[in-house]
């Protein structure tokens, strides 16, 4: 039993494994930022977990007509995948099915980074030797190359490539052990908002919650991954749980960000918003998910992590 | 800041291929009054015509300049040239990078080639500009053309990439265009005639090729980032670019894949 406590709410003494992925940002534009919203719902649907869809995405900011490159609304989406290979796979299938798609929207690169990904010298071949490249430097002067594909409502104009970031991590994640399903939500909505809040960090399960935890392997034969049973409520008692008796449900949210420091912050901002709500809702415990240390290389201690605004101590395996 | 100032006009047409700052600073006083600029057997030297102060940096100030100054800034890399009055035919033919402003008018084909950096003519350029000399591929390849006056015929003919901004410009602008941007405040008869790829915005026009088609009026994101790229060098062109325009499809005795917008 852990010694730690945080706005009187027990924490493990454990750490979150967290993996090397891809990862890239885009920003969508719309004439309207409820359609700039529509495309990227729609483009990060089906993106919970590399494993099963390919890839994880999510929401990471609205934007003002400020700040994007175009002047309209818009929204920033990051992807990220294994690998560079998969992550151009999966961004190419999204933005050709879900943004090129959606009336009035624009497609611009939304990060800076050392691997470049052909996304709209990609899609420009939907326009049928009738896409038009051109050349036109941004807010900055630096010379950025758009392609413009003709479609019924106008043109889908997409950034010629895009970039993959070096240092993404995915995997970040924390667990809320509670009483009862309806509080722990609650809490577990929190620290939703709260990870969200942090720039470059998304998390990409439903509403940002995942309540089929998961451990490596199975005892079926070909599975990779199975029920976390050690976390499941209806198996307390047995050899191998995890869960003290009060606790009858378990709650996580899975942080992917740009950066090792963008899931510490996330995992950070997540962990005190839980527990100063937490008692009011019946929390038990916050825990995080890890395979022993040895598949992931980034491990971030929630003990580490109960300071407020400290240095960041993300320990590398 | 080192200077050459004209002593009288030149004999003959000089020819400035090599008279870059960068060239100059690597060369003492002497060494640089005797580079060759003549282009006759006479052997004239930059010294014959020009009282050289050099400083070692990398901007470079012609001060009177004349109509025979040929290649000015041709090939520039990088640094500043800056001609006070007028210059010959070439200028900043192939330049690369760098800045090269004259403050009075410029020949025939300025910015032929160039690839790179900022040219811009305060008075009036020749027939040509940013267009392909003969046997070239291609005129302007990428660099920034900017006439405040008024440019001849045939302005970024065979223009292959970049930006060409001017003011007025005669017949047939942007003809047999490969690619790239031509601003203008107003253009003669004919522009965009041969055009391959490639955008026109006109403030006004002369006679249209009747190969071209009109496409009607659209609201594309493209005219937004244009007239936001054109904000910082010229706002009376992005106001062009952001106002009602009327878009034309052409030329369709080519590939097509041009462009001319016509504020309507």
């Amino acid at each position: 039993m852990s010694d730690l406590t945080l706005n009187g709410i027990r924490v493990e003494d454990t750490f979150a494994e967290a993996f090397d992925v891809a990862g890239t940002a885009i920003v969508v534009t719309n004439d309207t930022a409820k359609w700039a919203m529509i495309a990227a719902t729609t483009m990060t649907g089906f993106a919970t977990s590399v494993i099963g869809c390919g890839a994880e995405a999510g929401i990471d900011a609205e934007l003002s007509p400020e700040e994007t490159p175009d002047g309209r609304p818009g929204v920033r989406i990051l992807l990220f995948g294994f690998e560079p290979n998969g992550l151009k796979e999966q961004l190419l299938k999204r933005v050709g099915q879900c943004i090129l798609t959606c009336p009035g929207t624009a497609c611009f690169a939304g990060v800076e980074g050392p691997t470049k990904i052909k996304l709209g010298g990609a899609i420009r071949y939907f326009g049928d030797g009738f896409a038009i490249a051109k050349r036109l430097p941004d807010h900055t002067g630096k010379m950025r190359r758009y392609w413009r594909i003709p479609v019924m409502d106008g043109e889908f104009l997409c950034e010629d490539s895009v970039r993959a970031v070096d240092g993404a991590v995915g995997g970040g994640n924390l667990l809320f052990l509670g009483r009862n399903h309806a509080e722990t939500l609650k809490v577990a909505e929190v620290a939703v908002e709260a990870a969200k809040a942090i720039p470059g960090a998304i998390l990409p399960f439903p509403g940002g919650i995942v309540r089929s935890g998961s451990k490596v392997g199975a005892r079926t034969k070909g599975m990779m991954a199975s029920t976390n049973d050690a976390y499941c409520p209806t198996l307390k008692g047995r050899a191998g749980s995890a869960l003290p008796a009060e606790c009858g449900v378990v709650l996580e949210i899975v942080i992917d960000a740009l950066t090792s420091q963008g899931v510490s912050d996330s995992m950070r901002a997540a962990l005190h918003a839980a527990t100063e709500v937490g008692a009011q809702h019946g929390l038990v415990a916050i825990t995080a998910g890890n395979y022993g240390g040895n598949l992931g290389r980034h491990h971030y201690r929630l003990r580490d992590l109960l300071e407020k605004n400290p240095a960041v101590k993300e320990t590398e395996a | 800041m080192s200077v050459l100032s004209l002593r009288q006009a030149p004999p003959e047409r000089l020819d400035f291929l090599n008279i870059a700052p960068a060239t100059l600073a690597a060369l003492s006083q002497g060494e640089a009054e005797r580079l060759p600029i003549g282009t006759t057997r006479r052997g004239l030297v930059l010294g014959d015509c020009f009282q050289v102060s050099l400083d070692g940096g990398d901007s470079l100030t012609i001060e009177g300049g004349h109509e025979r100054l040929d290649r000015v800034g041709a090939a520039l890399g990088q640094g500043t040239i800056r001609v006070v009055g007028d210059v010959g035919q070439r200028l900043g033919e192939g330049m690369a990078g760098g800045t090269l402003t004259v403050t009075g008018n410029a020949g025939p084909y300025a910015g032929t080639g160039a690839t790179g950096g900022t040219i811009t003519i305060e008075g009036d350029a020749g027939d040509h500009a940013g267009g392909a000399v003969y046997a070239a591929k291609a005129g302007l390849d990428g660099a920034t053309l900017i006439v405040k006056g008024t440019a001849g015929r045939h302005l970024g003919d065979r223009m292959r990439r970049g930006l060409i901004l001017v003011e007025r410009a005669g017949d047939h602008a942007g003809s047999r265009m490969i690619a790239g941007t031509i601003a203008a405040g107003s253009v003669g008869d004919h522009p965009g005639f041969g055009m391959r790829r490639g955008t026109l915005l006109l403030g006004s026009h002369g006679r249209l090729t009747p190969t071209f088609v009109e496409t009607g009026t659209h609201d594309l994101v493209f005219l937004r980032l244009l007239a936001r790229s054109l904000q910082r060098l010229s706002p009376r062109h992005a106001e062009i670019a952001a106002g009602p325009l009327r878009r034309y499809s052409g030329d369709l005795a080519t590939i097509a894949k041009g462009e001319i917008w016509a504020a309507a």
